[in-house]
């Protein structure tokens, strides 16, 4: 548990949260190394699957980072990936993997601090919580196989 | 379409836990549309699935497959080449589909994933709403194509009850009465001599009342 390290994969949106990205590393912010970003053309193109996808594939942690609201390219796509992000964390419950994994965050192109913070906050947030329950089923698992 | 919601996962986990091999098969039609049992959905069962028996040290291998019809047999012929390997199937189509499947293979047991609901149309993104119980003897000509089987709680057939409140039913205020929608629409239409005209008492055997139903088509049918 001490060096426990974990996985957080972060969809974000081209016109705002990856922008962000780009401005926090312009502005020398550094964020924990592990939020892996996966750039989308719209915070809405996160399908569900993709989330628990995320999950099944190993990650601790998951979030999506959308425009502010009322300020989305594609005019609601923000709004959609969020109600779609609800959605998944309800599924997440009843699989038996903590919901707090599963966020949606909305922050804009210049909002370089933001970013770095929110990468912060999350791998904090995920580190108190611990490995995935997927993670330790998994190397339970890989632990008796042995 | 016909629509439907996906079973609790805890329920479904019970069905498929003492197989090894389950064959979870999805279908491209009404289920499709309502997001309850198209490709998409199978997807994230299989996925949920894996994960939840993950939790409890079970390993089942899930193998995904969404058919074009479940409900029409030279669709689910498409399943012969996946069967065998297979020690139960999950459907995530209607009852329909999951009868069709059972009727094909039958040394195989097969298990519903989604509570088949009703017949139901689209009120807007991701409402589905009753609007037909296939009573076998339509009258929607007579109620202004409101149907009071359908959307009256109490399926009267000439005006409402005592319940009727501000056009809502009594049994909830956010579900309309079919019959204040009725009257408003004969209204709007010139038609309200239609509302005066008694309609005699269904006559159920057109319904579920007389048994299971068949149509057969003599041009069609081989």
């Amino acid at each position: 548990m001490e060096n426990f390290e974990p996985v957080i994969v972060a969809f974000c949106c081209h016109y705002c949260a990856y922008t962000a990205a780009d401005m926090a590393g312009t502005q020398r912010l550094t964020y924990p190394s592990n939020v892996k970003i996966i750039r989308v053309p719209c915070s809405c193109k996160v399908d569900a699957l993709h989330l628990v996808k995320a999950f099944e594939k190993g990650a601790d942690g998951v979030y999506v980072a959308g425009c502010l609201k009322g300020d989305c390219h594609f005019n609601n796509g923000n709004d959609r990936a969020a109600s779609r992000v609800a959605y998944v964390k309800k599924y997440l419950e009843e699989l038996g993997i903590e919901s707090e994994r599963l966020a949606m965050f909305r922050m804009s192109a210049g909002m370089g601090f933001q970013f770095a913070q929110t990468a912060k906050d999350m791998t904090e947030k995920i580190r108190e919580l611990g490995p995935s329950p997927i993670n330790v089923a998994k190397a339970q698992l890989k632990g008796e196989a042995a | 379409m016909i629509t439907a919601e996906r079973k609790p996962l805890e329920e479904i986990i019970a069905c498929v836990a003492p197989f090894r091999k389950v064959l979870l098969v999805g279908c491209n039609e009404c289920v499709t549309v309502c997001a309850a049992g198209g490709r998409k959905e199978v997807g994230l069962l299989a996925s949920g699935l894996h994960m939840a028996l993950l939790q409890q040290g079970k390993s089942v291998e899930i193998r995904e497959h969404t058919l074009e019809r479940q409900c029409d047999p030279e669709y689910v012929e498409e399943l012969n080449s996946l069967i065998d390997g297979a020690d139960a199937v999950l459907s995530m189509a209607c009852g329909c589909g999951v009868q069709t499947i059972a009727g094909r293979y039958k040394d195989k047991p097969v298990f519903p994933a989604v509570n088949t609901k009703f017949m139901g149309a689209s009120e807007r993104q991701g409402v589905w709403a009753e609007r037909c119980q296939g009573c076998g003897n339509c009258l929607l000509g007579q109620t202004g194509g409101i149907c009071p089987i359908a959307r009256c709680a109490k399926r009267l057939m000439n005006g409402p009850c005592g319940g009727s409140t501000k056009g809502s039913c009594e049994i909830d205020p956010d579900t309309d009465c079919a019959w204040q929608l009725i009257w408003d629409r004969l209204k709007a239409l010139g038609l309200t001599e239609n509302y005066v005209e008694m309609i005699p008492a269904k006559d159920w055997r057109t319904s579920i009342g007389n048994g299971p139903r068949k149509i057969i088509r003599e041009d069609l049918a081989e």
